[in-house]
């Protein structure tokens, strides 16, 4: 097997370590190659999200109004508790590859057993969420957001008119529990200050009522007859006269960079004075914006279902190197697999830290 | 050089080898699984040969196909008083066909032919036995590649050939399903989401093809840090090493937009998510913008290997050393840099903004500092050198000539004004075959030819050659130097038809093309029979001192029998011309492993 000469003899080992492929002189070259190889891969996967986090900018520009209303649909707290999940499963993957050097073996299991508690943790979240996403974006009937129709319709009823998914679950509760309702709302009004989500857990709310009711079909007359200060926890101006409407968003990118400069702020103008904290309502998107509603929770679908894609197929890849750790398969010499993994652990992490901030923090 | 016909293997000394020691690559293991399943990178190139020259093949033959369709424009044209319904709903047909052509043409040739053949074909063959390795740095890897390839080739063909052949037998469809695709290679939206034909699972296709490009790319980038001999630098590199690294850093950082891309389109058609389209608040200016971010990257990873092949060959037939090493190695990675800040003038017509478009107008233009460095270097090599004009060398003068009319209109084309003239017309054609086909096919049959006795251990009959060689290049002159004009003069381009005064333009081009495939044929034939009958190789026929040809022809399993210190490609001086062996054999006298010890 070895074919290396007389001046390379003295870096080969006499005796050639089972895990030293043919065409490599010394374990070292082995791992910088496979080091490098991992470097290049993950600046691959960088500049796909890359083109994807483009795409959100590049929508986000263009209907600024409509991301800032549809986010807080989104729950934070889910996404934060998400965060601080990763990155502790990012510790504890670091801190996995130290066991693997050090060929300290229970400790590399127990740290990928960890991480891969993490993941897992992760993906019951992420479950949890996309399926009260989904269950008011899909099952509001046709009056509601429609995740796969994709259309400019996808709020009309069938009357022809738009509606207001929050002000359809209003319309449920206005009959049937009005009761349960207000004391929902005084709860929320009386969290200090942050109401940030408080849209999300209203929604959260009502879609429950919504489902208890067998999906019962509103009338959307009822549902524009509703008084919106009852869904608003918190003061909206009184006099919207004041309020600068958004220019008309541009139409593409040549026309957003002509734009440069000359964009009002929506988000100035729509902040609440008392708080800093921008409300954009139902109300405040014109009749175009709020058919594009769904589209934010369809980039949201995407940019976090590829997300969570990358999340299993690092679980698979901490499972399989979990079982070869219990093998003995990794010591000081031999740790590869541990570091690439840890790698692309790391990297799986470094975007959801982008994805958090660009969907659920919004201002 | 008169062909001694011998039979006995020779080392590079010219010492016969015993034959019962004779073992190679090509014998080393026998058996189709050997070849389906094996992790020689020798191998894993010829297996890349058969599949993308066949999809050379076939995209050639859609390119007849168009221009034989375009040489009779009357079958084609629906403004004639005259024609009955049943003749009408045939011309209907036939551009419904002659649609589906082109993008067949155009797709098949670009993601399955263009962007990996070189790479794929030649590096993997040689890249590793340049650098003295025994393989690239991940074979199970390079596997895969070759087998996403395969995977993603084979259903883009067969979700491409449906539609041609459902038009041809419309009964089939029953059988099995519609399919086809009408959107011209580049996909673009909002047609590309719209079209009925079989978009999304050809957009599927592509992105399997990606994949097997970055993992090409990744392997090459970790084989050329991490594989050379120890003393060789990276200015010690022989120069197609350092067009294969180029590509392969605009591969890896290039490709996963195109991913990318494809996954937004697909959503678009599949889910309707909105980003490409107008109607829910997208832009499909987008769409071009992340396309062009791919793809024109993508044509330099076409074009940059190929100039690697040609600083080699030009160097090795001038018998003089290559000139302006540096410049030329620098050349490269500076294309590849320049080439992703240049996307934008794609979109000169698609409503960019003037500022945009004169940026993108000026970082055009400057691409031509590098490719003009490599150009005048290989002038400058041949100036005074002992040319000796065998097959490869004809070819990379033809690359010359081609490229410098291809690179020149590019500059052209790069002016705005005259940009907005000829956009979309046969101009374009014109510039981006010069540039794309012309070029790079060149190198890559100048790169065959001249590692074809290496890559089989057998010599192919060089007159024929020199035939197709010179055929080829009149061929393709007549093809497309005739479009310039016709495009200068307004024929829009992917169009089935055309008004009468373009017919000359027409007829004339067409009959390039068949000269042209007449040329490509006899290569073909070459080829063949030079396996069956060629007379076995030398190690050296070329008198070439890159590490490749430090061993037998053709190689063994391991490349080498002992791992090569570094040489100096471009110093000829150790080889000497030996009529028994038919080949340049090494002076015994010159120990180049101590000589290149004391240089160090």
């Amino acid at each position: 097997m070895s074919t290396a000469n007389a001046n390379h003899a003295q870096h080969s080992e006499d005796v050639r370590q089972p895990q030293l492929a043919h065409h490599f002189d010394t374990l070292e070259q082995q791992y910088s190659s496979a080091k490098l190889g991992m470097w290049a891969f993950l600046a691959t996967e960088i500049l796909m999200f890359g083109g994807l986090f483009c795409a959100y900018a590049v929508y986000r520009g263009t209907h600024p109004e409509v991301f800032l209303y549809a986010h807080h649909f989104l729950n934070t707290f889910w996404g934060a508790f998400n965060t601080v999940v990763l990155l502790a499963s990012s510790l504890t993957m670091a801190w996995g590859v130290r066991a693997a050097q050090l060929g300290n073996k229970p400790l590399l299991v127990l740290m990928l057993l960890l991480t891969l508690v993490g993941g897992c943790s992760f993906m019951v979240v992420k479950y949890i969420e996309y399926s009260d996403k989904w269950e008011h974006v899909s099952h509001h009937g046709s009056g509601s957001f429609s995740l796969f129709a994709g259309s400019r319709n996808a709020f009309y009823t069938e009357e022809g008119e738009f509606t207001d998914p929050t002000a359809v679950g209003q319309a449920v509760r206005y009959g049937e529990s009005k009761q349960h309702h207000d004391e929902h709302a005084i709860a929320h009004t009386n969290q200090a200050g942050d109401l940030h989500d408080a849209p999300a857990k209203t929604l959260e709310h009502q879609s429950k009522h919504a489902t208890e009711q067998g999906h019962q079909i509103v009338d959307a007359t009822a549902a524009k007859t509703l008084d919106f200060k009852s869904v608003q926890t918190r003061p909206m101006p009184t006099d919207r006269s004041d309020i600068r409407r958004p220019a008309p968003a541009p139409q593409g990118l040549s026309e957003a960079f002509e734009h440069i400069g000359g964009i009002p702020a929506p988000y100035e103008t729509l902040a609440d004075a008392g708080t800093g904290h921008s409300v954009v309502t139902w109300e405040d998107l014109d009749d175009r914006q709020q058919g594009l509603v769904s589209q934010f929770f369809q980039i949201y679908f995407m940019m976090t279902g590829l997300h969570g894609l990358h999340v299993l197929i690092g679980m698979g890849l901490i499972t399989w190197i979990m079982i070869r750790a219990l093998r003995g398969a990794f010591g000081p010499s031999y740790y590869t697999p541990v570091d690439l993994v840890g790698l692309y652990w790391h990297l799986v992490d470094l975007i959801w830290i982008f994805l958090f901030p660009l969907l659920y923090l919004i201002h | 050089m008169s062909a001694t016909p011998q039979s006995i293997p020779t080392d590079i000394f010219g010492k016969p080898v015993n034959p019962q020691k004779g073992d190679s690559y090509l014998t080393h293991d026998r058996g189709i699984l050997s070849w389906l399943l094996t992790l020689d990178h020798k191998r894993i190139g010829l297996m890349y040969m058969v599949v993308i020259l066949a999809s050379f093949l076939l995209g050639g033959i859609f390119a007849i196909v168009l221009r034989t369709m375009l040489a009779m424009p009357g079958a084609n044209q629906a403004n004639h008083a005259s024609y009955t319904d049943e003749q009408l709903a045939q011309i209907s047909v036939n551009n419904d066909f002659y649609n589906q052509a082109f993008t067949l043409h155009g797709a098949v040739m670009v993601f399955m032919f263009i962007i990996p053949a070189i790479p794929a074909i030649l590096g993997n063959f040689v890249l590793p036995m340049m650098l003295g390795a025994k393989d690239v740095a991940f074979p199970k890897l390079n596997l895969l590649s070759y087998y996403c390839w395969v995977g993603g080739g084979l259903f883009f063909v067969w979700v491409l050939g449906k539609g041609i052949l459902n038009t041809i037998f419309p009964g089939m469809v029953e059988f099995w399903g519609s399919g086809g695709l009408d959107t011209g290679w580049t996909f673009y939206t909002p047609y590309s989401t719209s079209t009925g034909t079989a978009a999304t699972a050809a957009v599927a296709g592509v992105f399997i093809l990606g994949f097997s490009s970055i993992l090409t790319g990744v392997n090459f980038i970790a084989t050329i840090h991490t594989l050379r001999p120890k003393d060789m630098g990276w200015f010690q590199m022989p120069l197609f090493v350092w067009g294969l690294y180029a590509t392969a850093i605009m591969q890896v950082l290039a490709t996963p937009v195109l991913a990318i891309t494809l996954m937004l389109l697909l959503a678009e058609r599949m889910l309707g998510i909105g980003i490409f389209d107008p109607a829910l608040g997208g832009d499909p200016v987008l769409f071009q913008h992340f396309f062009w971010f791919y793809s024109h990257p993508a044509v330099y990873i076409m074009i940059v290997p190929a100039m690697g092949i040609i600083s080699e060959i030009m160097s090795v037939f001038s018998r003089k050393r290559i000139f302006g090493y540096a410049f030329i190695a620098c050349s490269s990675v500076c294309i590849a840099i320049i080439a992703f800040i240049v996307w934008g003038h794609h979109m000169f017509t698609s409503g960019q903004s003037d500022l945009l478009n004169a940026i993108f107008s000026f970082l055009t233009m400057s691409v031509a500092i590098p490719s003009a460095i490599k150009i005048f270097n290989w002038l400058a090599t041949m100036y005074k050198g002992a040319i000796v004009l065998e097959t490869p060398m004809l070819y990379a003068m033809g690359f010359i000539w081609l490229f410098t009319i291809g690179g020149l209109t590019g500059v052209y084309l790069a002016a705005l004004s005259i940009d907005m003239h000829v956009h979309d017309t046969y101009f374009i054609v014109a510039h981006f075959h010069y540039v794309m086909v012309g070029s790079m096919m060149f190198g890559l049959l100048a790169g065959m030819s001249y590692w074809w006795p290496k890559m089989f251990g057998k010599m192919y009959h060089e007159g024929w050659s020199k035939v197709a060689a010179i055929l080829i290049f009149a061929g393709f002159n007549l093809t497309f130097f005739i479009q310039f004009i016709a495009g200068s003069l307004g024929m829009p381009r992917r169009y089935a038809t055309y008004p009468p005064e373009f017919a000359i333009y027409h007829h004339i081009s067409t009959l390039g093309s068949y000269i042209l495939a007449t040329g490509l044929f006899i290569v073909l034939g070459v080829w063949i029979h030079s396996l069956v009958r060629g007379r076995p190789a030398p190690a050296n026929p070329w008198g070439a001192n890159s590490l490749e040809w430090h061993t037998k022809s053709p190689p063994l399993h391991a490349n080498f029998e002992k791992t090569p210190l570094a040489t100096d490609p471009y110093d000829f001086d150790d080889w000497r011309w030996d009529e028994n062996v038919g080949g340049y054999v090494m002076n015994e006298n010159t120990h180049h492993e101590e000589k290149t010890a004391q240089t160090k």
